[in-house]
């Protein structure tokens, strides 16, 4: 009891946890260990909140005796193996494991799955979305030892076919399945997993080109259970349609991009049809105009979110929306509105949380207003691009939607600074906001400061900050997790490290091109233990220190680019080889000056779980061919690009100076 | 020929010795024409008709028939033909037009006497309606009589300009149908006078008698347009595709048109199975399709290459109030034969071949894969064959269906059947499904699976300490030396690293970053 006592007190300080779990764990080996004593599942309980401030933690803990391995192996839940070739071992050394998430390695050999048969009674959820290399063979070995199984993720098998979709077949109890990207499969893989598998809730058949209608009509026939629906992409038309429509349990049906839904097939709907379906998405449908839509509206009263991006003109489909006012959320990304489109919207839509206008034409000051005043519930509003909004609409937006938790506003750049500063002294519950390429300055950050819960902000191209105003962010936002600050040419180190000192919970940082960072960033963060982002793209101060530094601190790094980093060499990349083994996505290195073939190498070869690497085309010989070959058998991608090496660079301003001209053209 | 000539001469009325006599003449320029201005008819035929169609219009059809092994004579013929073709004798047209004028008086005197008639009561309606055939078969033959004395000029005056004058051409063309009539009302697509015209004794009215009579004379019209008895297949007129005809092969059946709202035309069994529809005027040679004839004959000379010459003829533009033309199966006691109580008859020609072959003749084509099937038209053998043996979609309960929508509704049908995969083509695709990666790829990925027998074994060997199983495997002296032999300034503190089992631990691995970057 006193270690679990002890624990909770660590969770509330997790500054001192690591020196308090050496304390309680350390001594155990020879005494009677006093975790003998607790009931398994007060440690569990204990364990589970260890792993959410710090999922390394676990490892030291499994380290400090028998007892803690053993009962670290008895807690795990989930296993992420690095190496497909480690599996049998791992689900050995964790019986309990259900959830089985293979993302990490990029190659899944037919061999590596049987193998794994032998232990693996327990896993319930299998996520090989970001595997290749395995076969209907490798699925057979997973489905067979797998009796559990109810998740099953197989996106992105491209090669896979029929006879792994009837091997599929085999797992009766599985409740969710993702087939995206099977492009071999047809109408009979299909109907093999619609006959086999009638507890399905969860289905995606993304991009699935093979599939048609008869396909589709037998899973509406078979699979009556199905709750969500994903069939982007695919062939479906007016003939499976309507099965589709009346599953009696079909709450959210995806239709990105079907070009055979048209006015006709939802014409041909009856009248209410569905009763429980609640999201649609029709966006990318080109074929559907407003007759469809409304066609929509009247057999699907319980709608509650519609997205109709990139459809079809907006206004003439205003008139249907009055038959929703359950309507929760509406996107219209990328829509042409005519004149009162959008006050009709704020009329009749009334009880709308979320709203997405982005990329859309004809959005006025006067309409989205008007529109905004009648919105008061409204959580969400995302209005990229409406390059024609001026302080107007911002200020009609602040001060009626003040409950707003997500605003989005790229690229409205019509907006004055005075204006920004109103989002922060209005809108203090804001969570997500997007500034990029706005007038924002540090008095507007001040402002942002109230807003304590913000957890990502996207400040890049704002020119006019400066490490001042990111002091205010870096003081009263505690719950950052994302912040973008590309191109901000103001920004010095002194205000990263009050981001880095006040925001632990950083996940993700962007500061690419801001040209006057140096290592003394990159240490700083290097305390922010769960950054897997760092893009650091064009900022030429940096040097392999600061990359050391990050690669020590930041394990769980898994996206990084370092491309224009002239200062890193050899040393930066060995420490990442060392350290960073989550990083999946090396984007860099195209344009590295001090990195010689060695280096490159020896982290090629370490980082065994990338999946996509851009070289530039002069390292093709340097490299020897084995060492490709090699980290290629591992499923890495290998991207040569042929630029000049160029190494001056515009300062921002003058950039976006550039890019607004060609905008403007 | 000769022969011939006058074995059809012996049946006719009307004729005179004067007609006769000219048809031998106009013949072999009627052919000359006919090459010339390229048209689907049989050119020959109408000439030989021209005098017969008149009297013979009531009396049993049967006896009009040419003889048939006539019609099969045709290649040769023409074959013996074409040294005539460019004779041209000025008593021939003198006589040819004193025969015209002698028509034209006599049509001009029946169309009199009728004129009378009407002023009267419209007594003997059969009478009237023999007269009104009368009338028009005259004057068809006087229109056929016309062209052929014309188009006698055209070959001898061998003048290109003339020759390939689209007017000409043109006017070749389009008096081309009038004696295609000729043809067919004669020589025995037997145009059924039954059901051609309604029963008119019954009714009294005259009007209707008269409508009656002039929707006889539209659907003579449209014989005129209508392909060719022998065309067959290819023949213009008909908006027929092959596949359109092979799924209304039993064409008529759903239709239900009223009897006698139709015209019935039968061929003969020896029309209908002719290998070649169309022949060359010239060699003979002959052809399925038109087409083919029009790209033949450019051989024939450059007159056949011009753009008119080679031009699709085009559809009369009168057809749209065409009345309905069906065909009936010369097989007596066939449903489709005009004789049978429940006749139902055949939309097309190409229906009539089709149904021909399949229902009264020997099934010739066997399928090669099964050697059971067999077919008498070989599109259906083509057909049979896309789908024999391969493509069986089953089931897993062993129901196998030719078809994979059937294959599904059998699946939504009962429960627990599913879709089964053919054995072979599980192998097959598992072989494709697998990713397509290189050979090598794969021995590389297996080689790495072995080049670590420690991980299994190592209990200590969990997740997180991948680092250390990471240098060990990739170091390895198995793996290393061969991938590395090649780098000989490789940094050799890559071992130091796998010597420590937990090189997460900072110190080892940091002094190792050093050394390396002071080296």
């Amino acid at each position: 009891m006193a270690a679990a006592a002890s624990h909770q007190q660590q969770h509330r300080h997790p500054k001192r946890r690591r020196l308090a779990l050496a304390l309680t764990t350390s001594p155990t080996p020879d005494a009677a260990p006093p975790l003998d004593a607790l009931a398994d599942e007060l440690l569990f309980l204990v364990l589970d909140r260890v792993a959410v401030t710090d999922p390394r933690a676990l490892k030291s803990f499994a380290l400090a005796s028998r007892a803690c391995h053993a009962a670290e192996s008895r807690h795990r839940r989930a296993v992420r193996p690095l190496r497909a070739d480690l599996l049998p071992a791992a689900l050995a050394r964790y019986p309990c494991a259900t959830r089985l998430d293979l993302s990490l390695c990029a190659r899944v050999p037919d061999a590596a799955l049987s193998s794994s048969s032998c232990s693996a009674s327990a896993i319930r959820a299998v996520d090989l979305s970001r595997s290749r290399g395995f076969g209907a063979a490798g699925v057979a070995a997973l489905t067979s030892s797998c009796p559990e199984l109810a998740d099953l993720d197989l996106s992105n098998g491209v090669d896979l076919g029929d006879a792994a979709a009837a091997e599929v077949a085999r797992a009766k109890g599985l409740r969710r399945l993702s087939l995206a990207r099977w492009k071999p499969l047809t109408d009979m893989g299909l109907g093999c997993v619609a006959v086999g598998c009638a507890e399905l809730r969860q289905l995606s058949l993304k991009w699935c080109l093979g599939v048609t209608d008869l396909g589709i009509q037998l899973l509406a026939l078979k699979c009556r259970k199905l709750t969500s629906l994903d069939l982007s992409y695919t062939m479906i038309t007016k003939d499976s349609f309507p099965a589709i429509m009346k599953l009696p349990n079909l709450q959210e049906l995806t239709l990105v991009g079907c070009i055979g839904i048209d006015d006709d097939a939802l014409c041909s709907l009856e009248k209410e049809c569905s009763k429980s379906l609640q999201v649609l998405d029709l966006s990318q449908c080109q074929n559907i105009t407003d007759v469809g839509v409304s066609s929509i509206m009247k057999s699907v009263p319980n709608l509650l979110e519609l997205d109709l991006s990139f459809c079809c003109p907006v206004t003439p489909m205003v008139r249907s929306f009055q038959k929703i006012p359950k309507l929760r959320t509406l996107k219209l990304e990328g829509c042409k509105f005519m004149a009162d489109g959008l006050k009709a919207i704020g009329t009749s839509c009334v009880s709308l949380r979320e709203l997405s206008l982005s990329k859309c034409c004809g959005v006025t000051d006067t309409e989205l207003s008007f529109t905004m005043s009648r919105l008061k519930n409204l959580l969400k509003l995302d209005i990229t691009c409406c390059r024609n909004i001026t302080d107007v609409s911002l200020e009609a937006i602040t001060s009626s939607c003040t409950s707003l938790i997500s605003l989005r506003m790229e690229s409205c750049s019509r907006v004055s600074s005075n204006a920004l500063q109103l989002i922060g002294k209005h809108c203090s519950h804001l969570e997500e906001l997007d500034l990029t390429d706005s007038d924002l300055d540090d008095e507007g950050l001040k402002a942002l400061a109230r807003c304590s819960k913000l957890s990502s902000l996207k400040i890049g191209i704002c020119l006019k900050i400066s490490d001042e105003g990111l002091t205010h962010i870096g003081r009263s936002c505690p719950k950052l997790r994302d912040i973008d600050l590309y191109r901000c040419g103001g920004l010095s180190d002194d205000g990263i490290i009050q981001i880095a000192q006040g925001c632990p919970m950083l996940e993700s940082i962007n500061l690419s091109y801001c040209t006057e960072i140096t290592d003394r960033s990159l240490i700083s963060l290097s305390k922010c233990t769960k950054l897997n982002t760092l893009e650091i793209r064009g900022c030429p101060m940096i040097t392999s220190t600061g990359l050391s530094e990050i690669a020590m601190g930041c394990r769980l790094l898994s996206k990084l680019d370092i491309k224009k980093c002239f200062e890193i060499n050899d040393v930066g990349m060995l420490y990442l080889s060392q350290f960073s083994h989550s990083l999946r996505q090396n984007m860099t290195i195209v344009h590295l000056a001090g990195i010689t073939p060695n280096g490159l190498t020896a982290t090629l070869m370490l980082c065994g779980c990338l999946t996509k690497v851009k070289l530039h085309e002069a390292f093709k010989s340097m490299v020897p061919p084995h060492m490709i070959k090699n980290v290629e058998a591992r499923g890495c991608v290998f991207q040569w690009i042929d630029k000049p090496f160029k190494v001056e660079m515009e300062p921002c301003d003058v950039w976006k100076q550039q890019s607004q001209n060609v905008l403007v053209r | 020929m000769e022969g011939r000539m006058t074995s059809l001469e012996a049946t006719m009325k009307a004729s005179s010795t004067m007609a006769s006599s000219m048809v031998r003449n106009a013949d072999p320029d009627q052919q000359t024409l006919r090459s010339n201005s390229v048209e689907q008819f049989y050119f020959p035929r109408p000439g030989q008709s021209l005098p017969g169609i008149p009297p013979f219009f009531g009396p049993p059809s049967s006896s009009l028939y040419l003889p048939n092994d006539n019609e099969a004579k045709f290649g040769n013929q023409f074959e013996s033909n074409p040294s005539q073709n460019t004779d041209w004798d000025p008593q021939a047209i003198v006589s040819n037009l004193t025969f015209l004028e002698q028509k034209i008086k006599q049509v001009k005197d029946i169309v009199q006497s009728m004129n009378n008639r009407e002023n009267q009561v419209a007594g003997g309606s059969s009478e009237l309606a023999a007269k009104q055939q009368l009338i028009t078969a005259d004057l068809t033959s006087i229109i056929i009589q016309l062209i052929s004395t014309a188009g006698s000029l055209l070959p001898s005056m061998k003048n290109p300009l003339l020759s390939s004058n689209p007017a000409v051409r043109q006017l070749g063309n389009t008096l081309g149908s009038p004696m295609g009539f000729g043809m067919n009302a004669n020589q025995r697509p037997s145009v059924d006078s039954k059901t051609d015209i309604p029963d008119t004794g019954k009714t009294s009215d005259y009007d209707e008698l008269m409508n009656n009579l002039n929707t006889a004379q539209d659907e003579r019209d449209e014989l005129i347009k209508c392909p060719n008895p022998c065309g067959g297949e290819g023949s213009e007129p008909t908006p027929m595709e092959d596949h359109d005809v092979k799924e209304s092969d039993d064409g008529g059946e759903g239709e239900n048109l009223p009897p006698g709202s139709y015209v019935v035309l039968q061929l003969e069994k020896e029309e209908i199975l002719a290998p070649h529809t169309h022949f060359c005027l010239i060699c003979g040679k002959g052809f399925k399709r038109d087409a083919n004839l029009r790209m033949h004959m450019r051989g024939h000379g450059d007159e056949y290459k011009t753009p008119a010459a080679l031009a699709k003829p085009t559809k009369d533009s009168g057809a749209d109030h065409a009345p309905v033309t069906r065909y009936s199966c010369p097989f007596v006691g066939c449903k489709r034969n005009k004789e049978h109580k429940k006749f139902q008859p055949l939309k097309t020609i190409l229906c009539v071949k089709n149904h021909y072959k399949r229902s009264h003749c020997d099934k010739s084509y066997t399928c090669s894969r099964c050697n059971t099937k067999k077919f008498s038209v070989i599109a259906d053998l083509k057909t049979h064959e896309k789908h024999c043996g391969r493509d069986k979609w089953l089931c897993s309960c062993g129901t196998t269906f030719s078809r994979k929508d059937k294959l599904f509704g059998h699946v939504a049908l009962f429960q627990g059947h599913t879709p089964a995969l053919p054995m072979e083509d599980v192998k097959v695709s598992e072989a494709s499904e697998q990713p397509h990666d290189s050979e090598p790829m794969n021995e590389m990925a297996r080689s790495m699976v072995y080049s670590f027998p420690s991980s299994s074994s190592d209990g200590i060997s969990n997740l997180d300490m991948k680092m250390a199983d990471d240098v060990r495997g990739y170091f390895s002296p198995l793996s290393f030396d061969p991938c590395f032999g090649a780098l000989d300034d490789f940094t050799r503190p890559g071992f130091d690293i796998s010597e420590n089992p937990f090189s997460f631990l900072p110190s080892g691995s940091c002094s190792y970053g050093q050394q390396n970057g002071d080296s």
